[in-house]
């Protein structure tokens, strides 16, 4: 059973089974440096819909139904599916699973959200309440500009604190038995709110707290970072990495060594003019599969995965309210 | 609270953010900006030329040049390559009719999806509503001034 750990923390003894791990992407993330690591590459993010938000529909049925395949389960033995995602009232994830006709749990942490997925099924699956949950997250660039900023054809430019929407979804799932890497604790993240108003600063916006929910993470398992071989953040980008990096420091903690983020890993920013770098449901979620497998061969032992969130809708950030920052954290571990 | 325990307060942070953020290189934008709407404006004073070879009278001139500008623009935008040319060109290529021209199209080409009327027609001027309303009550305004201090 699920320990209560210090004040925002569970630990699970035995662990939660990470039995496979799906991604889908699309074009831009197909000619990113972590294409190798992405199980099946869509070359047109349209995917052969005729809108942006049907498309990422089939990015989370093809997402869900890959990490079923690939644990050798047919859908019929997932329990519960935990999805989230970015548009309106996450109807990407609500119109991509109605299919599988499995109960459903919708999840909104803006770009937390697999995190936030992936510490309820791990609860799940502790307590007892199933055998088998999918947790999926997605996003897509062209929904997410059109709800968000402007229609994906208007000709402007974009601030270099700005970051860019994946394009794409990632499923995993957990079960309760079986040898792969295990959640062995999670942290689960406070809404912190420092008056960030720029919706083209997420990154300043979520780094307190990547921040707050790393301390609290620290004290809770008497942890410091050389606990860790590596500490991903989700999609807090360069300018959210120096922020969360500075501070700490300002709390003597040094993450630099054991800290990624995914948002900078996905893309290269560079050669693929994304600013700040990668963000979105997706990001995170398709980052993923490039850390379960590193921890599948061997190379990572024990990671915290921290996928970040921005919590805001347009009208929200129209009327000038602060873009509030959420952050949850899952901690991986190979052997238990 | 959660956040007196990061940092001291709201303004210790922005001061972080303000050095963490990189700012526009304004300097390469600048040039930018004037190579692309430089290139704009040349077209447009071809077009100019080639018309009034063509007999056109000034007034008729000026009107055919702009319909062919914004046609060539909603033309780009609808092919993908005018928020290519706008990623370059920034103010260079939003300041011109061009420019106007690509923020109408864009919305009527994303909001065609959801219908003729409530999608296209109803969203079509959300980027350019506030040009054209802000722009309409500039002009009563100057006029105004005009008539009486003529």
């Amino acid at each position: 059973m699920a320990l209560k750990v210090g004040l925002t923390s569970l630990k699970f003894e035995n662990g939660v089974n990470i039995k496979s791990v799906s991604s889908v992407a699309g074009t831009k993330e197909g000619e990113g440096p972590l294409k190798e690591y992405i199980d099946i590459l869509v070359n047109d993010n349209l995917y052969g819909q005729k809108t942006w938000e049907k498309a990422e529909t089939e990015f989370v049925k093809k997402a869900v139904e890959t990490a079923a395949q690939k644990a050798a389960l047919s859908l019929n033995n997932i329990d519960y599916i935990l999805a989230g995602d970015l548009q309106n009232q996450s109807a990407a994830s609500c119109f991509g699973v109605k299919d599988f006709k499995r109960p459903f749990f919708g999840l909104f942490g803006a770009c937390s959200t697999f995190g936030e997925g992936l510490s309820l099924g791990a609860v799940l699956i502790d307590s007892g309440c199933g055998k088998n949950v999918m947790c999926e997250a997605s996003s897509h660039f062209s929904a997410a500009e059109a709800q968000f900023r402007f229609p994906p054809e208007l000709g402007n430019q974009r601030p270099q604190t700005s970051t860019w929407t994946v394009t794409g979804a990632g499923a995993a799932v957990l079960s309760d038995e079986g040898s792969e890497p295990k959640i062995t604790g999670i942290t689960t993240g406070k809404i912190v709110d420092l008056g960030i108003t720029d919706a083209n600063n997420m990154g300043a916006a979520m780094a307190p707290a990547a921040a707050d929910v790393l301390l609290n993470h620290f004290k809770d398992f008497s942890a410091a970072p050389e606990s860790y071989d590596r500490i991903f953040t989700g999609d807090l980008g360069s300018v959210g990495s120096k922020l969360l990096i500075e501070l700490l420091r300002e709390k003597g903690y040094d993450i630099q060594k054991q800290h990624r983020d995914c948002g900078m890993l996905i893309y290269d920013s560079d050669k693929q003019d994304t600013h700040a770098g990668g963000s979105g449901c997706a990001c995170s979620a398709i980052t993923f599969s490039m850390i379960y497998k590193r921890l599948l061969t061997g190379e990572y032992n024990k990671i915290l995965f921290m996928p970040t969130g921005a919590l805001m809708n347009p009208s929200s950030v129209a009327q000038g309210e602060s873009i509030l920052g959420i952050c949850h954290i899952v901690m991986i571990e190979r052997q238990v | 609270m959660a956040k007196r325990e990061i940092v001291k307060s709201d303004k210790d942070y922005d001061k972080l953010v303000k050095e963490a953020s990189p700012n526009s290189p304004i300097v390469k934008n600048c040039i930018k900006a004037f190579i692309g709407g430089g290139i704009i404006c040349c077209i447009g004073q071809f077009l100019m030329n080639v018309l009034s070879s063509y007999g056109l009278v000034t007034e008729e001139r000026n009107m055919a040049v702009s319909v062919i500008l914004i046609g060539i623009a909603s033309l780009l935008t609808g092919l993908g390559w005018y928020s290519k040319i706008g990623r370059f060109a920034g103010a260079g290529s939003v300041v011109p009719i061009t420019g106007f021209s690509n923020s109408v199209t864009a919305p009527a080409i994303e909001f065609k999806k959801e219908g003729f009327v409530m999608g296209l027609g109803a969203k079509i001027f959300t980027v350019a509503g506030p040009v054209i309303l802000y722009g309409t009550l500039t002009s009563i305004f100057v006029g105004i001034v005009y008539y009486f201090v003529r």
